[in-house]
């Protein structure tokens, strides 16, 4: 915990400083020192405790970089100092911390994570006219609603949706098209019943034919009678989508179960592409597809991301990278509207394009709020590590598909 | 009811309507808004539970169905907002009224009412999530059209004295409870029902008319929520969370007093708010400290927040042993 | 429809969660029976006792089935101690109180951990998960076998406590009757705590038989309050072999229904049985009165 703690620890210390020092300073000097505030909310208290630490500590590391490269430069050199918010898991505190992150003065909001922690968050944003830059939550309308303050930075449902199929279908194609039946098995959330929903009209269109589609909830106790259908009904292929804890239970019981379909392919799968969980069960994920969110494995800072949150004591996972480099975004956007100005970054955001930190977006442009530069990667778990399968120029390694059995 | 009982109503209504009009941040008036909406579940639960006795866990199931029904009349049958929230209110009576016809007919009481409750509470969560004219597991998100026909409003102040208007009703009825016949024949029925029958009471109209009455009220409250937030699934709707907070508002403030719900949600949600600043960093610190206050704030003020000004009105029935 | 084998297979696989379920009703049933509370920091208690396992399995290398040894006298002293230090003098003897104390706890015991542990989700990264027993066709987890032999042997142990044992009895007559008791020279505080903390020490061995199998994080617990409050209802509050028979029956339905209609839908059945039950026979199947 000390070395999450120390960075945060340090900025006020330097903030500190900076206060005292200005007194001295003479007038002119002053504006250029004043730090600028980004507020960051991540639920790390309740339910979505996990997601939003690991969110919470990208953040974190990316105000430390640019920082430690000399700050906003086009604000002469202006620090960016984290307001933190925890959202606690539930939409009426997003809503409540948002309003005091506004109260804070903060320029920016960067965050969410989840859905409804991202509506309430944002459209209490909106009242201020607030740049709100949601880092996940993929239900499409999030960015329909005519706010104009909310921008996403991470694919939306359909857009993920759209990839793993037309993915899907390549991978098949280029195997002689071993996979024809498919199970489905999704958490009854937002995410998972979305997916299922989704997959039951395209999947048949393009020539798959699903023979079962089983919701189960989160926590889940019990994976046994799951695993059970899909072993009596024999699918070339299961499509996971769940949390954490419900895929590995998942895994797990049909590995014992002796349940082996040619492929496990996983849509926004809590587990399928986390490093805990290929290093603590490697016989049971190995072979996993995973079609995520997912860093650049081109980028030398991926590596170097995965080192410091290991570092942190912490499994890697994608909200390092992709809170990371939201926060750059968001420190780009501010530079280019040349002062912690609101309207002026909301006017940046619409109408500019920025780098994409780790994420392999190229270059980010947002269109009604939508990125729509952003997209998921398919990954597989290969040799005890997770390992990009697709598209073509982010591929670190051949898909293995259909596994042998 | 006379002058005299409704002074101290006014007195209240009065000064919390002059809140926002002290230059209060955005922060704390969010804060006042959420508050008030928790009371109102709480002055809700406090008339079943309070003044009758009858303690439900389950109450998600009348705020969650007074949010949706105002949330789903809007969205999909393009009702005005103001006609969703009356059907909210009506539809939160009607669930209650079922309830309590199930539950109070086949005689149950304490404990067992307690689960009953939360057991449909739990039914209509799964089914709220299944469901596809409840927006499933992917939720509701009301349009933001501010307006007055659509109960959004640009200024946080007038929600908030909206709100604060269905408060102001709730505590009239809560007074009015304590004051009326029909309230002291639903105290009767709490202390004995067996004696109270005998008395010549109908308990069991007693009760289904205080049930339909208290989950009308937590149903209004969950209108006003998702008014406020203009977002809804399964969980915030038909959640333990909100069953809870219904009944911890009314228990730590006073149980079966007009104020105690008030009281109750203003020092808890001010509680949670103060030891956010607490946490220094660790996740779960705030919280920690948060679940300690409740401890000692019971062990030191067991009968509510209030009861430490005065002493109860009457004897409270004994434990036996106590 | 399904083939015989997969509803073979279903049925047990439900007897052996359901026994598991039994013995986390157990210790709710226990205390609900003796002291006529509901604990709601039942659920956070588990996952005290869960990661207690994890603990002893990734620190200190110790098989769950062993630290059992260890983890259930310390959670039996957890229990002792939280009833008669914080539960019962917080809430001076009023029930309301009681249910209120008890949330707070859950609140700091939850958060606690959260902030001990954070928020990670953590399994035993043992092979001990993938044994299986070949029986025939069947395949049965080995973990989950020794859980179900083992909880109905914690089942028979404590049925013998209460029945055989002075102990025993003093918590019966406690729980009948609370002054008589009392005026026979029985330490009524005391016996409350020892029921509170044999509640914790069934959460312990359950704990033990789970986590070969299953995962903890701060929250895993409260997964399975609600499933025990049924088989509570289901076999009589207050009655031990209620909660057994109540368990394996939760068990197999729960199994079935979500056979049925997925895993998701499947929990309206457990949550229909409780609310039948209740309308019906509020008593429950074992339970003497209402």
């Amino acid at each position: 915990m000390t070395s999450i703690l120390a960075p945060s620890r340090r900025a006020v210390l330097r903030t500190g400083l900076a206060a005292t020092s200005l007194v001295a300073m003479p007038a002119i000097l002053r504006a250029q020192g004043a730090a600028v505030k980004l507020g960051i909310i991540q639920p790390v208290t309740g339910a979505l405790a996990n997601d939003g630490d690991l969110g919470k500590l990208g953040a974190e590391l990316a105000v430390q970089d640019i920082n430690a490269a000399g700050g906003l430069k086009a604000l002469g050199g202006a620090k960016l100092e984290i307001v933190f918010a925890d959202s606690r898991s539930n939409p009426e505190t997003a809503a409540q911390e948002t309003e005091r992150l506004n109260g804070e003065g903060v320029a920016a909001i960067v965050g969410g994570f989840g859905s409804g922690l991202c509506a309430t968050a944002s459209q209490a944003a909106s009242r201020y006219d607030l740049p709100y830059l949601i880092d996940v939550g993929v239900a499409d309308q999030l960015t329909k609603r005519g706010l104009k303050n909310t921008f996403r930075f991470s694919p939306s449902f359909g857009m993920v949706t759209k990839n793993a199929l037309e993915r899907l279908v390549a991978l098949n194609d280029a195997a002689g098209k071993p996979a024809r039946t498919v199970v489905i098995v999704h958490e009854d959330g937002l995410f998972g019943s979305g997916l299922a929903k989704l997959l039951q009209t395209e999947l048949p269109k393009l020539g798959f034919e699903i023979l079962e589609t089983i919701a189960h909830p989160s926590p889940a106790r019990d994976m046994a009678n799951v695993v059970l259908r899909i072993r009596s009904l024999q699918p070339d292929l299961v499509i996971p989508s769940n949390y954490y804890g419900e895929f590995v239970l998942l895994a797990r019981t049909m590995l014992q179960q002796r349940v082996r379909p040619k492929g496990i392919y996983a849509i926004l799968g809590g587990g399928a592409s986390s490093l805990r969980f290929v290093k603590e069960f490697p016989q049971a994920a190995e072979g996993v597809m995973d079609c995520n969110h997912w860093p650049d494995p081109k980028n030398p800072l991926t590596a170097e991301l995965r080192k410091r949150t290991e570092a942190a004591g912490r499994a890697f996972a994608y909200n390092v990278p992709m809170n990371y480099s939201a926060v750059r975004l968001m420190a780009e956007a501010i530079e280019k509207a040349g002062a912690p100005d609101r309207q002026k970054i909301i006017e940046a955001l619409s109408t500019q394009s920025f780098g994409s930190g780790v994420m392999p977006y190229g270059q980010s442009k947002f269109d009604t709020g939508q990125n729509t530069s952003a997209m998921p990667l398919n990954t597989q778990v290969q040799g005890g590590d997770v390992k990009v399968i697709a598209p073509e120029a982010f591929a670190e390694a051949k898909a293995n598909f259909p596994l042998k059995a | 009811m006379n002058a005299r009982d409704l002074l101290p109503l006014i007195l209240v209504l009065s000064v919390l309507a002059a809140l926002p009009f002290l230059g209060l941040s955005g922060s704390v008036l969010n804060f006042l808004v959420t508050t008030l909406i928790i009371a109102l579940a709480g002055l809700g639960w406090n008339v079943l539970g309070g003044f009758g006795g009858q303690y439900s866990f389950g109450h998600a199931a009348f705020f969650g169905t007074g949010a949706y029904a105002t949330a789903i009349l809007q969205m999909k049958l393009g009702w005005n907002a103001w006609g969703a929230l009356g059907a909210g209110i009506g539809l939160g009576a009607l669930v209650g009224l079922a309830i309590g016809y199930l539950s109070f007919r086949a005689g149950l009481r304490g404990s067992y009412f307690a689960l009953v409750t939360l057991a449909f509470a739990e039914v209509f969560r799964i089914l709220a999530n299944a469901a596809d004219f409840t927006g499933g597991a992917a939720g509701l998100l009301l349009p933001l059209r501010p307006g007055l026909a659509t109960l959004q409003f640009a200024d946080r102040k007038l929600f908030y004295l909206l709100v604060l208007a269905f408060v102001g009703v709730a505590l009239l009825i809560s007074r009015w409870l304590e004051r009326s016949r029909f309230g002291a024949h639903l105290i009767a029925v709490r202390e004995n029902e067996e004696a109270a029958r005998a008395l010549g009471v109908d308990a069991l109209a007693v009760k289904l008319r205080a049930i339909a009455l208290s989950a009308a009220i937590t149903g209004a409250a969950g209108g006003l929520y998702v008014q406020s937030f203009l977002y809804l699934d399964a969980g915030v709707a038909y959640g333990t969370w909100i069953s809870v907070e219904a009944l911890l508002a009314p228990i730590v403030g006073g149980i079966g007093t007009a104020f105690g719900p008030l009281v109750g949600a203003l020092a808890l949600q001010g509680l949670g708010e103060i030891t956010k600043h607490l946490a220094g960093g660790v996740p779960g610190v705030d919280l920690v400290v948060f679940g300690a206050c409740l401890i000692a704030v019971i062990a030191f003020a067991p009968r509510g927040l209030l009861g430490l000004r005065r002493r109860p009105r009457k004897a409270r029935a004994v434990p036996v042993g106590a | 429809m399904y083939a015989p084998q997969i509803l073979i297979e279903a049925a047990l696989n439900g007897l052996m969660t359901g026994a598991v379920y039994a013995l986390i009703a157990l210790g709710l049933t226990l205390v609900y029976g003796v002291l006529h509370i509901i604990n709601f920091a039942h659920g956070a208690l588990l996952t005290v006792a869960m990661f207690a396992v994890w603990g002893a399995f990734a620190l200190v290398h110790v098989d769950p089935y062993v630290a059992m040894i260890a983890i259930v006298p310390l959670m039996f002293g957890l229990g002792y101690g939280l009833q008669r230090f914080v539960i019962g003098p917080a809430s001076h003897g009023n029930d309301n109180n009681v249910l209120l104390v008890t949330l707070g706890l859950s609140i700091v015991l939850e958060n606690g951990l959260l902030a001990l542990f954070t928020s990670d989700t953590r399994a035993l990264d043992s092979d001990a998960a993938l044994q299986v027993i070949e029986l025939g066709p069947l395949l049965l987890s080995t973990p989950r076998v020794i859980g179900f032999v083992a909880a109905l042997a914690v089942t028979g142990l404590l049925w013998l406590l209460l029945n055989r044992t002075d102990t025993g009895r003093a918590i019966r007559a406690v729980a009948r009757e609370k002054l008589g008791a009392r005026l026979v020279g029985i330490e009524v505080d005391h016996v409350y705590a020892v029921t509170f903390g044999l509640g914790c020490a069934c959460l312990a061995v359950a704990a033990c038989l789970l986590m070969p199998t299953y995962y903890v994080n701060p929250r895993s617990g409260a997964a399975f309050v609600l499933v025990a409050f049924t088989i509570v209802v289901l076999g009589g509050m207050g009655s031990i072999a209620g909660a057994l028979v109540g368990g394996l029956i939760i068990g197999v339905v729960e199994s079935f229904s979500g056979l049925l209609l997925g895993d998701s839908l499947g929990q309206i059945g457990i949550f229909l049985i409780f609310i039948l039950v209740l309308l019906v026979r509020p008593a429950g199947l074992f339970g003497a009165r209402a």
